[in-house]
């Protein structure tokens, strides 16, 4: 009876050690990679190359939901606006929403599925061929080499393409106004630029930013520690993915938390 | 000039797979470990070349204590020697002539050309001539070992480790790999330690023996002793006959 008692908690026992073993191993890549940006000579020519598989790559599948995002919000605002409150307030809430939350977690959790789980597949191959192992041999840095690029890519080109989701999707937000709601460009302008900060750009791009980060090494600490073969990188690359977007929506709360 | 691994120890969660291995492999030599699937042969290379570390026991190369190597010590240690993987660990996201290169990018100071001719050479002299703007996925398997050994020898190392180098080819394929392992011992005069359990393999290249059976070395001698031996360990091994090795233990 005290067995089956206990027996959850032992499950959460076992279950915290191996998470905080986890974010160990995870910080323990982290600094490692931070150390790792003094080999520039091996790093530096495959920065570019990697900011455009994460950034230029991605670019489509930002858009597109930011697009749909827009038009939505943009209805939805009205729907929810009208006989009540002025319709020019459709520009505020595209705005404010598309900045402050959505374009910067949609484009995050968009990205953590393509950009996150790419990496992780691709290292989680190269662990299981033992390409990381050959990398050893040949005096290669394997830190340098394959996180530090993917990370500073993250870092450099999330902003980037969040910016442009938040571009597209009040612009499809105005169209949609303008098309649909009898709205004005004025109107939506107007509302669009009411309770405007430039704060609000810096929020989105310091969120973007952080979510880079933590996608990129999320992925580089599964597809490193990847074990066994296909099936090893199959879980690797689900683990990532899963993993990178809840931190996603504990940073987006921790960033809306501290500075907000 | 030589390889000396020492007391060798390592297990992975409890298991044991190392218990005391020792053996060395002599300037110029081509020393040939067998050993039955699973019996840590290739936990031994890796040690060679400091991708693992030791429970106890160590692995000296030119006097050099690995484990005892800084990470920078380590990579210059590397530059000495040419791995060669069992399942050539080439890097498909680049060809072939950029998989040779590698190694001299970051341990050389030639310039772009002689890179390239380094790089012609290498697959040249294991008959790839001509296959250096091919994709790995586009080599057969016994093309793929015989690239894995021409980037391994690209910079010249001293010492050549090779991992199965003849597993799972024809036995034409089979007998061209150990051509081309006798030729770098010959003709490069490069020391090598080849792995394996393929025996008509292991005759043809080797210059002395060893067997490691249960984390130990079970024998060290020249093919005519090997031949000889009495233990019934070695010879159920080498005459693929289970029922001695059984008796054995």
């Amino acid at each position: 009876m005290t067995r089956i008692l206990s027996q959850p908690f032992i499950s959460m026992g076992r279950g915290a050690t191996l998470l905080a073993a986890g974010i160990g191993r995870w910080g323990m890549l982290t600094a490692e990679t931070v150390r790792a940006l003094r080999h520039v000579d091996v790093w530096l020519r495959l920065l570019v190359p990697q900011m455009a598989r994460v950034g230029v790559d991605s670019v489509p599948i930002a858009l597109f939901i930011a697009l749909f995002t827009g038009i939505v919000l943009s209805l939805q605002a009205s729907y929810t606006f009208t006989g009540a409150i002025p319709l020019y307030f459709v520009g505020v809430l595209v705005g404010k929403t598309m900045m402050l939350e959505l374009g910067p977690v949609l484009t995050g959790l968009a990205l953590s599925g393509r950009v996150g789980a790419n990496i992780a597949a691709e290292l989680g191959t190269m662990r299981v061929t033992e390409q990381i192992d050959a990398l050893e041999t040949l005096a290669y840095p394997p830190v340098a080499y394959l996180v530090v690029p993917r990370v500073l890519a993250s870092i450099i080109m999330f902003p980037i393409v969040t910016a442009l989701a938040i571009a597209v999707g009040i612009a499809a937000g105005w169209i949609t106004a303008i098309q649909l709601l009898d709205m004005s460009t004025a109107e939506f302008v107007n509302g669009l630029t009411l309770f405007f900060l430039p704060f609000d750009v810096t929020y989105a791009l310091i969120k973007a930013t952080s979510f880079g980060f933590m996608v990129a090494t999320i992925g580089c600490f599964f597809g490193f520690h990847t074990r066994g073969g296909a099936e090893g990188v199959g879980h690797s690359t689900t683990r990532a993915v899963v993993v990178s977007s809840m931190v996603i929506l504990v940073l987006d709360a921790f960033w809306a938390v501290t500075l907000l | 000039m030589s390889i000396v691994i020492r007391d060798l120890h390592k297990a992975f969660d409890g298991k044991v797979v190392l218990d005391g291995f020792e053996v060395e492999a002599r300037d110029g030599e081509t020393l040939v470990i067998l050993g039955g699937s699973g019996s840590g042969k290739s936990v031994t290379l890796k040690h060679v070349v400091g991708l693992l570390t030791p429970d106890k026991g160590q692995v000296e190369v030119d006097g050099e204590v690995v484990s005892d190597l800084r990470r920078e010590e380590l990579f210059v240690l590397r530059r000495k020697v040419g791995y060669v993987f069992q399942f050539a660990a080439l890097f498909d996201s680049m060809s072939l002539a950029d998989n040779v290169a590698m190694g001299l990018r970051r341990q050389s100071d030639m310039d772009r050309k002689e890179i390239e001719e380094r790089v012609e050479e290498c697959l040249r002299l294991v008959d790839l001539d001509g296959f250096g703007p091919r994709a790995p996925s586009e080599l057969s398997g016994g093309q793929r070992k015989r690239a894995g050994i021409a980037r391994a020898i690209a910079t010249r190392p001293q010492y050549l480790l090779y991992d199965e180098p003849t597993t799972g080819l024809d036995p034409v394929t089979r007998a061209m790999i150990d051509q081309l392992i006798l030729r770098m011992s010959s003709e490069l005069g490069v020391t090598g330690i080849v792995i394996t359990h393929d025996i008509d393999s292991a005759f043809r290249v080797a210059d002395r023996f060893a067997m490691l059976h249960e984390g130990r070395c079970r024998f060290q001698g020249t093919p005519e002793e090997i031949r000889e031996t009495d233990d019934p360990v070695v010879r159920g091994f080498i005459e693929g006959r289970p029922e001695l090795l059984e008796n054995a233990s």
